[in-house]
């Protein structure tokens, strides 16, 4: 595999600053993507994923949402130090994004060809006849049927599996180096939601493009990633070969993740939570995040956040469990 | 949370004090001719005195006194309309939206209807057929709120309809007529006084354009849309006359608007988009 | 497509035949049309023979029965003031209203939308309390006074426009503005709403990830979504641009239709009222019906239903 890193996102932090106080939704974000490499970004809803990948993307929604420290390095070049002008050419073509919930994705008043042409039209600078055999290929690329006909179609007229495709299609149709997927099968159906899957490896093994995967579901994580990174509250707790951490969760937030994914899968009765809820955003602990809800917390865990140990040269987790005594 | 809005508080609070006590607070009648007197300018004005704060029209009365008379007829027409407008539109609402089916169909169509169609129009016919006067005044700006109240107020009623507290008195038993009354009704009051708050200044402005085109209450009672109706031919050389109701009345609707502004955002923010 | 205009057609007319009957019996019930146009001692002769001549002694189905024959035949009866069919009255007024209408609705497009859309982009700024002023006091000043009170500024004062009747472009600057007034408040604060949550939507963001320029997502993802709820609220504006053009006219003595209401309404011209407001209903109606198909084919979610 190419190990040559093409995204690297060093100590991002990105807040809300809202009326009734700060919410640090992104506190010290720190990874690295290979190019040709999907890595998982697993986390509870709320513990900051998303913020981090809109934070990538610049794309923060309005009202309050600023990345205040940190560097984003894409290709060599910090991309948080970009002009908005900059920014726009970066989007699509080297970094895209596929959006969580198809049903308002795409724009409801043009139809499926016409936006998929605008994306097109930025990469090839050809004539029309040309962008709409791209646009065609395009969705012949993402499995959908009778292509040609659905481009003169609204969103309205396709099923949900099939926006989700067409949203796909769209993401990729600058051949960006990097896909974020955020969650992309969340709101779909169960047997389409495979459908997606297989599709998005394909085409990630086609075109060599790297993929940070958002989501919340380890199951999906072990089909799809070769590294992941979990996040709690604001930040990565535990980053690795899906390999190894399944077979070495060394941080005890990760252990109880995948207990709890395990035992689900087997026969015990009893179904598997972690006590506690997960540390208001506005009202971060000093100490480990996690420490609160921790079975093996000591004071040092309260007090001082813990450092990333390495478990061996891929993996690492932050907790005080693993410094060398 | 937003500050109360002083100004437009004290501004409403003046102005009602002006229309209850106006026979006390008026310096002349507010219909009496003084014709030696007429056409005189405000007080800052060249040629203006003391005697007539205001100045005074065509026909020598005060324009103070008829500005504080004229209050009176404005905030009277519009309490009347609301309670008139307001409350048949709510009670659209609430069967509307508590009955539902065919009921909610046929009542919602005619509350489309009464969009689409200007009540302005039926205002100036009823004032024809029925003749000017304060009662036809009222029921003719009562057409204008009861469709807007009727819609608000029954899509209210449908998010309460889904509550557990409604579900609970019909497992009871309680007769529809009992769940609408006790436990629809109080739950409507809230958005209810807001939307009356909000809709004073529409009656208010209603009211002086039925009287601005001829179809209020008949002069020479003193209303402000019939005063600057009056100095409307004079503009040139009495702007006053004009001018001054005019003001009064922007003042009137812009303080009662921020004050409603003000309540709907202190009652229920979701109100937004009223 | 077509049975969504059929569909609205016959709502149309359903409405036109309510709106009818409704002008009818409020006519006939609420007293004697006839003691309208007589003097008050006016002999019960001269009463009786006017009351037959119009019509107006037979029982009540009888004299709608005929009312409806004869407006089946474009005929609404005759104006009393003007001793010709009140139809006739109407429709040679109308070119002078339709010759301000659209620039009204254009001035409040051209200083409302944009106003509006930037509001939104700069929430909170300075231009969006600008806006904000605007649309507050729009809702507050009485447009027939503001009509007077720009007479007083441009056309008594200052002297560069005049005051009233119809000509040359002079004169109609101020009727345009007037009347345009009376909408700019209204579509500002709706494209400003609809923008803000148009703007924050998921295929804003889409646009934005596929690298389009600002203006674009703007203007075209953004805006023409933004503008469906102004087109359905469109019919409110016509009737409101109907009404203004009523207090319009009657301040700049415009000739039109809204001043012929006012005149019928002054004079007690019942016959004329009675037309005016059937032909009004008319209008309104047609361009709701308009503006549904202009929507539905903005609108695809509404087009291919």
């Amino acid at each position: 595999m190419n190990t040559q890193t093409v995204l690297e996102v060093r100590n991002l932090h990105t807040h809300f600053f809202l009326r009734r106080g700060i919410v640090k939704a992104v506190d010290g974000v720190s990874f690295t993507l290979a190019r040709g490499e999907v890595l998982g970004l697993v986390g509870e809803s709320g513990c900051g994923k998303s913020v981090t990948a809109l934070s990538i993307m610049r794309l923060l929604p309005r009202g309050g949402a600023r990345t205040i420290q940190g560097q984003i390095w894409l290709d060599g070049t910090d991309i948080l130090t970009h002009t908005p002008r900059q920014m726009r050419d970066v989007r699509g073509r080297k970094i895209s994004m596929a959006l969580q919930d198809p049903q308002t994705s795409l724009n409801p008043v043009f139809t499926i060809g016409a936006q998929l042409r605008e994306a097109l039209m930025r990469r090839l600078r050809a004539a029309q006849a040309a962008i709409t055999q791209a646009a065609i290929a395009a969705l012949r690329a993402v499995d959908i049927a009778a292509p040609e006909q659905r481009m003169g179609q609204y969103p309205h007229q396709m099923s949900g599996g099939m926006k989700q495709r067409v949203v796909g299609a769209i993401a990729i149709s600058g051949h960006p180096d990097v896909l974020i997927a955020d969650e992309p099968t969340t709101a779909l159906d169960v047997t389409i939601q495979l459908q997606y899957l297989k599709l998005l490896k394909r085409l990630q093994q086609d075109t060599n493009m790297a993929i940070l995967f958002i989501t919340h579901d380890f199951g999906v994580v072990a089909r799809m990633c070769d590294r992941v990174a979990v996040m709690y509250a604001g930040r990565i707790v535990e980053c690795g070969k899906v390999t190894d951490v399944f077979a070495h969760p060394s941080h005890p937030y990760t252990k109880a993740l995948i207990a709890s994914v395990t035992k689900l899968k087997g026969s015990s009765g009893r179904l598997p939570t972690i006590e506690g809820q997960p540390p208001s955003l506005m009202d971060i602990p000093i100490g480990c995040r996690f420490a609160p809800r921790c079975p093996h917390a000591e004071q040092r865990c309260r007090d001082i956040y813990p450092p990333s140990f390495p478990i061996n040269d891929t993996h690492t987790a932050d907790c005080w469990q693993l410094a060398p005594s | 949370m937003r500050r109360a809005p002083w100004i437009p508080i004290v501004i409403m609070f003046v102005i009602l004090v002006m229309a209850v006590f106006a026979p006390l607070l008026a310096p002349y009648s507010p219909i009496d001719q003084t014709l030696h007197d007429k056409l005189l300018p405000p007080v800052w004005v060249d040629g203006g005195s003391m005697k007539y704060l205001l100045g005074t029209d065509a026909f020598g009365r005060d324009i103070l006194s008829r500005l504080i008379y004229g209050a009176r007829v404005s905030l009277i027409v519009a309490a009347l309309a609301l309670t008139a407008g307001g409350g048949v539109g709510l009670l659209i609402g609430i069967v509307s939206g508590y009955v539902g089916g065919t009921t909610d169909a046929v009542l919602m169509r005619m509350v489309d209807a009464a969009f689409t169609f200007p009540a302005i129009l039926f205002a100036l016919l009823l004032a024809v057929t029925m003749g000017q006067g304060l009662g036809t005044l009222v029921i003719a700006i009562s057409l204008l709120l009861w469709a807007s109240f009727a819609r608000i107020i029954r899509g209210e009623v449908l998010a309460l309809k889904q509550r557990d507290f409604v579900a609970l008195a019909q497992v009871r038993g309680c007769s529809s007529a009992r769940i609408m009354i006790t436990h629809i009704l109080p739950n409507v009051l809230n958005i209810f006084m807001v939307l009356i708050t909000l809709n004073i200044g529409v009656v208010i402005i209603a009211e002086a354009s039925l009287s601005f085109l001829g179809a209020g209450v008949p002069p020479p009672t003193p209303t402000w849309g019939l005063m600057i109706s009056d100095g409307r031919g004079r503009i040139a050389d009495a702007w006053w006359i004009s001018l001054i109701p005019g003001i009064a009345i922007t003042l009137l609707v812009l303080s009662v608007n921020l004050f409603g502004d003000w309540l709907r955002d202190r009652l229920d923010p979701r109100l937004r988009q009223l | 497509m077509k049975r969504y205009i059929a569909h609205r057609l016959l709502q149309g007319v359903l409405l036109l035949c309510l709106v009818a009957s409704i002008v009818f019996f409020v006519g006939r019930l609420t007293g004697n049309p006839a003691d309208l146009m007589l003097p008050e001692d006016v002999s019960a002769e001269d009463r009786a023979a006017l009351i037959q001549v119009l019509g107006l002694d037979g029982p009540l189905h009888e004299q709608f029965f005929i009312f409806v024959r004869n407006a089946l035949h474009g005929d609404l009866g005759m104006s009393i003031r003007m001793r010709q069919p009140a139809v006739e009255a109407f429709f040679s007024r109308l070119p002078n209203t339709l010759a301000i209408i659209p620039w009204a609705i254009l001035l409040a497009m051209a200083v409302g939308i944009p106003l509006g859309v930037v509001a939104a982009l700069h929430r909170g700024g300075w231009i969006d309390r600008m806006a904000g002023a605007i649309a507050v006091l729009g809702v507050a000043i009485p447009s027939f006074w503001l009509g007077i009170l720009l007479i007083f500024v441009f056309s008594v004062q200052l002297g560069w426009l005049p005051s009233g009747r119809m000509g040359g472009p002079s004169h109609y600057v101020l009727p345009v503005i007037t009347l345009g007034t009376f909408l700019i408040a209204g579509f500002m604060r709706l494209v400003r709403s609809s923008m803000l949550e148009v703007m924050d939507s998921e295929y804003i963001k889409l646009a934005r990830i596929k690298g389009l320029r600002e203006s674009v997502v703007i203007w075209k993802h953004g805006l023409r979504n933004a503008l469906i709820p102004v087109l359905t609220l469109w019919g409110v504006f016509v009737g409101n641009l109907i009404t203004g053009a009523i207090v319009t006219e009657t301040i700049f003595a415009w000739p039109g239709i809204g001043r012929l209401t006012y005149e019928a309404v002054i004079f007690r011209d019942f016959p004329l009222l009675q037309a005016v407001i059937i032909l009004k209903s008319i209008l309104i109606l047609s361009i709701n019906l308009l503006v549904d198909i202009l929507y539905a084919y903005v609108d695809p979610r509404i087009r291919l239903a």
